[in-house]
């Protein structure tokens, strides 16, 4: 199944910074292992625009859609069998220690 | 109960989980494998009083509930391959080592209900509906909620289990190390909620059958073992905890006459599987010492004032120093006792807590300051929900000052 992995900041990252496995051997390892199909970093939410559509008009609106000390870094669409496997792809994620991550998976209906 | 209903409900609680853990595994469908389940015990309450009881009871539900899967199956006409895999279950001959697949399924249930990514208390609903087969009507009394707010919490864990993702296995090697304490925890959060003063008796045991099946699944880990047997001690002690007028007993009380003896012996036989490093194992030591004592006096506090050590090197936590410092004063004397409790008392960590009082108060006593004492008692009283737990520190309040010098 596949999911989408969320990437978040947050306010208490884990207190060992030097504990942070190495994002480029996660993005080669699970490119290796066919569980990472697509993922980036993103800019930041500075550079966000939220689009609205209201009445048949155009609203954008400069930032993130919602205003929070978390923001979300980067993603990745992981390709995994189940629960499990995409938590042990996300427990060795940097950011799992930096911030925190948001395993989502695809709806099966669609 | 008639004999048949007795039958039934025996035969029951053995085939259930089985019954269950097959059909999720084969269909997917949790609900599906509930009602099947439940109307095959239904259809045994008709069938065995007018046929006869079958030669192998559990068999015959198992059967009855695979043939009821089927039927459902087949009028939803759901795709090829699920009915194809149903036909192959009811084929009469089963394949070899068939037992071992039944086996894996029921553990498969339990591993997958006490998952870590649902919430904890719908892993023990999950757990004793799915697993053990507990009218949902009864959880909700249990848990303090209606009816319905239950049946949507279950529905919504099941629901969870298939939208996130969470597999149906039993995991292996480093995560089986990661995931038993959790599936532990929960059995042993299902027990308490069946054990304490005002609980549901019923789940007591539902959490002891569970933990000797998860005990008999899983017999090399040690930690399972050292769960059951400090299940068996705890329960052993359940009539004696009461008197005649149902007033709560401290161990000191209680006629020791009527404890499980059965349970004790069946507890210290497990316990030689336990070890001796384990969170559960070393419970399950103190446990041990206090069901083996003839008597309050001839308690070996020494040794369960050693296992309170290695237990709180492993789980330093506020209640088990609390304990600790209740076992030093039975060994070293309430002076020693004292002194440790008031530093697991250190930073506030026992606030509020009425058994933290109920200690100081019983170690004052013995240090020779009734009235003080007796006002500990009172103060721990008000602090509890419990009206049996509160009556009986009340109890022990008024005897101080009535012995009182």
């Amino acid at each position: 199944m596949k999911f989408m992995m969320f990437a978040c900041t947050d306010t208490e990252p884990d207190a060992d910074p030097t504990a942070a496995p190495d994002i480029e051997r996660w993005v080669a390892e699970r490119d290796a292992a066919g569980q990472r199909l697509l993922g980036e970093r993103l800019a930041p939410p500075s550079a966000a625009t939220t689009v609205r559509v209201r009445n048949g008009e155009l609203l954008l609106t400069d930032g993130p859609f919602t205003e929070t000390k978390e923001v979300i870094a980067g993603f990745d669409i992981l390709e995994c069998a189940d629960l499990d496997e995409a938590i042990e792809v996300a427990r060795a994620h940097p950011m799992a220690y930096a911030g925190r991550i948001e395993l989502r998976p695809f709806d099966p209906i669609s | 109960m008639t004999d048949a209903a007795e039958a039934v409900a025996v035969a029951g609680a053995e085939a259930y989980p089985r019954i269950v853990a097959t059909l999720i595994r084969l269909t997917g469908d949790w609900t599906l494998a509930e009602d099947c389940a439940q109307e095959a015990l239904v259809s045994a309450l008709e069938r065995w009083p007018r046929d006869g009881m079958p030669g192998n009871p559990g068999g015959w539900l198992v059967t009855a509930a695979r043939n009821r899967a089927v039927d459902v199956l087949r009028r939803a006409s759901v795709e090829r391959r699920k009915l194809h895999e149903l036909a192959l279950l009811t084929d009469p001959a089963p394949t070899p080592g068939g037992e071992g697949d039944v086996v894996d399924d029921r553990l498969r249930l339990i591993f997958t209900c006490c998952h870590p990514a649902l919430a904890l208390d719908a892993r023990v609903a999950l757990t004793l509906r799915a697993v053990a087969g507990v009218p949902t009507a009864d959880i909700a009394r249990a848990f303090l909620v209606s009816e319905s707010t239950m049946t949507r919490r279950i529905t919504r864990a099941k629901a969870r289990i298939a939208a996130a993702g969470v597999p149906y296995r039993v995991p292996t090697g480093s995560a089986l190390v990661e995931r038993l304490p959790g599936v532990l925890a929960v059995l042993y959060l299902l027990f308490t909620r069946g054990y304490d003063a005002d609980g549901e008796p019923a789940f007591a045991d539902e959490a002891i059958r569970l933990t000797r099946l998860l005990d008999r699944l899983m017999p090399a880990e040690p930690e399972v073992a050292g769960l059951l047997a400090l299940l068996l001690f705890q329960n052993s002690r359940r009539a004696a905890r009461r008197d005649y007028d149902g007033n709560l007993l401290t161990l000191d009380e209680q006629d020791r006459s009527r404890w499980d003896h059965a349970a004790i012996s069946e507890g210290l036989a497990v316990l030689d599987r336990a070890g001796h490093d384990g969170p559960y194992a070393l419970q399950a030591r103190i446990a041990a010492a206090h069901a083996t004592a003839a008597t309050g006096a001839d308690t070996d506090w020494a040794a369960i004032a050693r296992w309170y050590d290695a237990l709180a090197r492993i789980r330093p936590t506020p209640v088990v120093r609390l304990n600790r410092a209740v076992a030093y004063g039975y060994a070293r004397g309430p002076a020693a006792g004292l002194t440790l409790l008031a530093k697991a008392r250190e930073g506030g960590a026992l606030d509020g807590y009425p058994p933290a009082l109920a200690a100081e108060a019983e170690l004052t006593a013995r240090i020779g300051d009734p009235a003080r004492a007796s006002t500990l008692f009172r103060a721990a009283a008000a602090l509890v929900d419990s009206d049996s737990e509160r009556e009986a520190l009340l109890r022990r309040a008024v005897s101080l000052t009535a012995t009182g010098p």
